[in-house]
C-alpha cells in the first residue's frame, strides 16, 4: 500500500462554525495506482486533495491519519510537511496558467525551484530535457515565458516540474477542466504515462468529469458532501455502480448519441446538504429514491464485493 | 428567423494594429423557429464571438446578420434596440456574476417589468413571473425573496431563462449555459432547453462539449478558427462526421462506455479520405463548403489557419 488514509475529517473554519467538508474518509491506494477522485462541487473531493499536500489556513485537521509508504505524513503540521512536498507528495494544480511566475524564465525558475528544495540542479537537468522532450516539448521551453506558452503547453511544463524528483504520490487536481478537449486527452495520457515510466508511484486524479477519469483510473472514487459513497475499479464504477447516487449520476450524463429526443435523461432532484450543521445519517439520504427508516443512520463505507466499497444500506 | 449571411469578425491585434485575427470568417447559418441549433468548437474557434454578434455586442466586420427578415446591423435608437432585445436574449456562462449581489430575485424581475412592461398590472405581472418561473421548473416561493448568494447555480441559471422569458423572446443565444454546472443538475437545464423548443423558440447553443451539444441540438454546426468545418442535422454529423478535424475531435471525447484506444481504432478503419470539394475541382483551401447530403455541408479539408 503506498497511501493509506484513514478515517481523515478536516474542517473549514467560518465565523458561523465548522464546515465539515471531510467527514471520516478512509481508502488506500496500491502501488502504481491512479485513483479518480470524483464529485460535484462541495462533495469534498478538491478539500481531500489539498489536505493530503498542504492546508491552507482555513482548514483545520479534526481527526484521522495518513501514512505513505509505511511513514506517517504530518498532514496537520505545516512545517513538518515541507521535507515531504515536492519529494514524496507532490502537485498538479488546476490552474497550471497560474502557477508557473510570469517574471521567470521557465528554466530558471525551475533551477530555483529545485535548489530551494535542497537538490542539486546539474544532476537533474537531463532528466528534465529527456522528460519534457516525453511530453512533446523542446529545450526551447526553458528559455521562455509563460506567457510565450499556449495552455497545453504550461499544463505539461507543471506536469513534469512536479514529477521531477519522482514522487511517490501525486495529486493531480482538475488539470483537465480549463483544458479543450483534444488536449485533455493529451495531458490526461501523459498522466497515465508518467505512472507507467514509474516517475510517479501512485496518483490521486480529482476531477468531475467521470468520462475523462476512467479513461485513465484503476479506480473511482466517487464523494457526495464530503463522505466517500463508493471506491471500485473504473469499469465497475461506470457499468455496475451500487450506491444510488453513482447510479443517478452515471445515468444523468449525456454521450454522444444519446438524444433529447430519443432518451430523456433524468436529473437528480434535490440539492447537497449543506456541510455547516449536516443532518444526520447519510446524507444522500433526501434526495435518494431507495432511502428507507435505516437511513437515519449513517452506513458505513463497507466492502461490498471485493475491491469495491460503497456506503450504502442497500449496497449488498 | 436568423440568418448568418458570410459574417467575418476580424480584430487588428499586435502592437500597433498591424496585424489581423480572424476570429470569424465567412460563416453561414440559420436558425429557424423552434430549431436548436449548437455551435461547437474549441477555444479560439470563434463560437462565443458568434454570439455576441446576435446579441449585438459587438459588429461584425462584413457579412449580413438578419433577424426575422431585418438587418440586425440596421437597428438603431433607444426604441429599436429595445425592442429587437424583446425578442432576442441571452444566458451566459457564469450565473454567479450576471446578477446583482445585492438585489433579490424579485427586483430582479422589477426590472424587467420597469424596462419593458410598465402598462401591466402588479395581478398580471405577478401571474406572468409566475408562469415564466413554472416554465423553468423553480417553485416561486423557494426563489422569490432571495438573493443570489442564497440559490444554487442551476437555480441561478434558470432564474436567467425565466427572466429572459418575460419578453417576448422568440431567440435564446445560450453562451456556455451549463459548463460551470454540476453533473446532476445539468441535465435539467438541457431538458430546460428541450421544452423552450417545443414553444417554437429558436435556440442557439453555444459549447465546447461534444456530448452536450449531441443531445439537444438538431443542427450541429463544428467551427474552428473561425470557420465551419462542418454542418449538418446532428445525428448525421456525430454518425458520419466527414471533416478529417470533425472525426478527429470526435474520437478525442471522452466517453463512458468507449475507451480512446477503441475510438483510434475506428478512427483508423475509417482510413484517409480525399475532400470532396477538391475532388471535384475546387481551388484547395478556397472552394467554399461542399454539400456531402442534403443540409450536411463540410468545408475544404485542406484550409489551413
Amino acid at each position: 500500500m503506498s497511501l493509506d488514509v484513514n478515517d481523515l475529517a478536516v474542517y473549514y473554519r467560518t465565523l458561523r462554525g465548522d464546515v465539515r467538508a471531510l467527514d471520516g474518509v478512509s481508502f488506500s491506494l496500491a502501488d502504481g495506482e491512479i485513483m479518480g477522485l470524483a464529485g460535484e462541487s462541495g462533495s469534498g473531493k478538491s478539500t481531500l486533495g489539498k489536505s493530503l499536500i498542504r492546508m491552507d489556513a482555513r482548514m483545520r485537521h479534526v481527526a484521522g491519519t495518513v501514512r505513505l509508504d509505511g511513514a506517517e505524513l504530518p498532514v496537520a503540521d505545516d512545517a513538518r510537511m515541507v521535507p515531504f512536498r515536492f519529494h514524496q507528495v507532490s502537485l498538479v494544480p488546476q490552474y497550471a496558467m497560474s502557477a508557473l511566475n510570469p517574471t521567470r524564465r521557465i528554466g530558471r525558475m525551475v533551477r530555483e525551484l529545485v535548489r530551494s528544495r535542497g537538490v542539486d540542479y546539474a544532476g537533474v537537468h537531463p532528466e528534465l530535457l529527456r522528460r519534457l522532450e516525453l511530453v512533446g516539448l523542446d529545450e526551447q521551453v526553458l528559455r521562455r515565458y509563460p506567457i510565450e506558452l499556449s495552455g497545453g503547453m504550461k499544463q505539461r511544463v507543471v506536469m513534469v516540474v512536479s514529477t521531477l524528483l519522482n514522487p511517490s504520490l501525486l495529486i493531480a487536481d482538475e488539470v483537465t477542466s480549463a483544458l479543450d478537449v483534444s488536449t485533455q486527452r493529451a495531458v490526461a495520457e501523459a498522466l497515465a504515462g508518467f505512472r507507467d515510466r514509474g516517475f510517479v508511484k501512485s496518483m490521486v486524479f480529482v476531477t468531475h468529469d467521470l468520462a475523462l477519469v476512467h479513461q485513465i483510473a484503476d479506480t473511482i472514487m466517487v464523494m457526495y458532501a464530503g463522505r466517500p459513497a463508493e471506491k471500485a475499479s473504473s469499469r465497475t464504477i461506470i457499468e455496475a455502480p451500487r450506491h444510488p447516487y453513482t447510479r443517478m449520476l452515471i445515468s444523468s450524463l449525456p454521450e454522444v448519441g444519446v438524444t433529447f429526443a430519443g432518451k430523456r435523461l433524468q436529473g437528480i432532484p434535490g440539492r447537497p446538504p449543506g456541510l455547516l450543521d449536516p443532518p444526520p445519517g447519510c446524507r444522500f439520504r433526501d434526495r435518494c429514491p431507495l432511502a428507507f427508516d435505516k437511513c437515519a443512520e449513517q452506513p458505513p463505507f463497507a466492502e461490498v464485493a471485493p475491491g469495491h466499497w460503497a456506503a450504502c444500506w442497500k449496497a449488498e | 428567423m436568423l440568418d448568418l449571411r458570410q459574417v467575418t469578425k476580424t480584430y487588428r491585434v499586435g502592437a500597433f494594429g498591424g496585424e489581423r485575427l480572424h476570429a470569424v470568417r465567412g460563416v453561414d447559418l440559420a436558425v429557424a423557429p423552434g430549431e436548436v441549433v449548437s455551435l461547437i468548437g474549441e477555444s479560439g474557434s470563434g463560437k462565443s464571438t458568434i454570439g455576441k454578434m446576435v446579441l449585438r455586442l459587438i459588429a461584425p466586420s462584413a457579412g449580413a446578420i438578419t433577424f426575422e427578415g431585418r438587418d440586425v446591423a440596421a437597428v438603431r435608437g433607444h426604441r429599436a434596440t429595445k425592442e429587437y432585445y424583446r425578442r432576442v436574449q441571452g444566458v451566459f456562462q457564469d450565473p454567479f456574476s450576471c446578477f446583482n449581489p445585492v438585489f433579490t430575485a424579485d427586483r430582479v424581475f422589477g426590472l424587467i417589468r420597469a424596462e419593458y412592461h410598465r402598462s401591466a398590472s402588479a395581478a398580471a405581472w405577478r401571474a406572468r413571473v409566475e408562469e415564466a418561473l413554472a416554465t423553468v421548473r423553480l417553485d416561486p416561493a423557494q426563489v422569490m425573496g432571495k438573493y443570489p448568494h442564497q440559490l444554487s447555480g442551476g437555480q441561478l441559471q434558470r432564474l436567467l431563462i425565466a427572466r429572459a422569458l418575460l419578453l417576448d423572446i422568440r431567440m435564446l443565444v445560450a453562451d456556455e449555459i451549463i459548463s460551470m454546472l454540476d453533473a446532476s443538475t445539468r441535465i435539467d437545464v438541457l431538458n430546460l432547453l428541450g421544452d423552450l423548443k417545443a414553444r417554437g423558440l429558436g435556440i442557439l447553443f453555444i459549447t465546447h462539449d461534444l456530448s452536450l451539444g449531441n443531445y439537444i441540438s438538431d443542427t450541429a454546426v463544428i467551427l474552428r478558427r473561425g470557420r465551419v468545418v462542418e454542418k449538418g442535422p446532428t445525428g448525421e454529423v456525430f454518425a458520419a462526421p466527414a471533416h478529417p478535424y470533425t472525426r478527429r475531435l470526435l474520437s478525442s471525447v471522452p466517453q463512458l462506455h468507449t475507451t480512446w484506444e477503441q475510438a483510434d481504432a475506428a478512427l483508423r478503419a475509417g482510413g484517409e479520405r480525399a475532400c470532396p470539394g477538391c475532388a471535384r475541382g475546387g481551388q484547395p483551401g478556397a472552394h467554399g463548403p461542399v454539400e456531402l447530403a442534403p443540409g450536411h455541408h463540410v468545408g475544404c479539408f485542406t484550409a489551413q489557419d
